[in-house]
């Protein structure tokens, strides 16, 4: 089972909104393999870099209206939220090193 | 060192894996960090897997492979490989981790990878209303009008699929009729919420990430003339090409982009590497012709292993220590932490 927080359609703005540090929101499902695939992956990244950011998971079939709100046509969504808006997004299940290189501007 | 490592955690890799495993070769298999299981974990219903009268869905086929390989013995690590090093008679295996696996002989199964359409538009529109997979993104389309791009299986597959929550899905074929199986053009001719788009390509996609897709301008293959579709999503089933990036220089690749192996069997042009599976066939692409293709790598490697001198032999086996790469498998994750077992 994930170790991450899960966030919902009441708790978004308070948890990933109006968070101090940068926010990373896995946006997934249960039906989506890659998504299975990707959590572990997330768990590790977050695991590591605990002090720098914070890593989310967001159910789309439980939240629909945070997923409409943010267009998610594609999961797994991982869209790392600053201040209250998308700084940057990332689309599909990648290795890790792939991963790590793609959000390494908030986990330096 | 070992003796054999097996690349690709598809039907190909698996059954490879299970021939191995039983001929007590202990292979590892690199099964992928995330794209374990291959391209199956992302079909729903498989129909025409022997032994499987009602169906499987392939997750679970995959799955049940995976548990046979381990039955036997078989090692796997959820890694990429980085690179390898088919130049001596040892092999060497270098992963993302950046741990480097030995063996005398290797096993390629690294199947195929989605074919793009080749559209400026397209990577950028990427996850914003352009995808392929229709397992995982089709329910974000529910009741809107989306198109599939291709003609073969899985694009009738895919487009069956998605009309359980679109109201209209296009297929936009190239040309007059589908390559698809008889009873999958059937069944895709056979569903209302399905209309074919013959001779057509698309040509563009319009939208912005922040829009998402908005339409495409779709082109007659025969009298070039073009028009507009409006759209919300574009689903690509166009085929896949050979995941051969990792062997370039090391193996000998036919025209169509697959490595080649000689005759019928698995033999590429290195010693003591065997290719299996999707990434040498340009034509089949089936779960079972994998697998079969599987089995060939398998007896292929081991016959080559029994060539081999017994002090080489030995070694890979175990009998006599020496300077071997880190074991896999170990129970500590890479930061030096254990992992909770609950």
């Amino acid at each position: 089972m994930s170790h991450l927080k899960n966030v919902t359609d009441a708790t978004f703005e308070q948890e990933v909104l109006n968070s101090d540090k940068p926010v990373i929101v896995d946006f997934w499902a249960e039906w989506c393999a890659p998504c299975r695939a990707v959590g572990p992956v997330l768990e590790q990244i977050a695991g590591e870099n605990a002090d720098k950011v914070v890593i989310v998971k967001l159910n789309v079939d439980e939240n629909p209206e945070t997923a409409a709100k943010y267009r998610i046509t594609s999961i797994p969504a991982m869209k790392v939220y600053q201040g209250g808006e998308v700084v940057k997004s990332v689309i599909g299940a990648k290795p890790k090193p792939a991963l790590e290189s793609e959000l390494a501007a908030f986990l330096a | 060192m070992r003796q054999m490592i097996i690349i690709g955690s598809g039907p190909a890799g698996y059954t490879a894996a299970i021939y191995a495993a039983r001929a007590e070769l202990k292979p590892l298999l690199i099964a992928s960090a995330v794209e374990a299981g291959g391209e199956l974990m992302n079909t729903t219903e498989v129909e025409n897997f022997p032994g499987f009268p009602e169906g499987i869905m392939g997750p679970d086929l995959m799955e049940r492979m995976r548990e046979q390989a381990e039955r036997f013995g078989t090692e796997i690590v959820y890694d990429d490989v980085a690179s390898v090093d088919f130049s001596g008679t040892v092999k060497k295996v270098t992963l993302g981790s950046g741990e480097t696996h030995e063996a005398l002989s290797v096993i390629v199964s690294t199947g195929s990878a989605y074919r793009k359409l080749g559209l400026a538009e397209e990577d950028l529109l990427s996850g914003y209303g352009v995808s392929w997979c229709a397992t995982c993104d089709g329910a974000f389309f529910r009741k809107q009008e989306i198109a599939v791009v291709g003609g073969g299986d899985s694009a009738m597959e895919e487009a069956n699929f998605l009309t359980r929550f679109a109201d209209k899905v296009y297929i936009v074929h190239r040309r007059d009729s589908f390559r698809a199986s008889k009873i999958m053009q059937q069944r895709t001719l056979d569903n209302p919420k399905i209309e074919p788009v013959w001779n057509t390509e698309v040509a563009s996609i319009a939208g912005t990430p922040e829009s998402g897709v908005t339409g495409v301008t779709l082109r007659d293959t025969t009298s070039g003339a073009e028009r507009e579709l409006p759209l919300t999503g574009l689903f690509v089933a166009i085929g896949n090409d050979p995941r051969v990036h990792l062997f370039h220089g090391q193996l000998d690749l036919t025209e169509e982009g697959t490595i080649a192996v000689t005759g019928r069997s698995s033999h590429t042009s290195a010693e003591g590497v065997f290719a299996a599976g999707d990434v040498i066939d340009p034509t089949y692409r089936q779960a079972i012709t994998a697998a079969a293709s599987g089995t060939v790598a398998a007896l292929d490697a081991e016959h080559y292993l029994a060539t081999l001198p017994e002090d080489l032999l030995r070694v890979a086996i175990g009998e006599e220590e020496q300077g071997t790469a880190p074991a896999a498998g170990s129970t500590v994750d890479p930061a030096g932490e254990l992992v909770p077992q609950n």
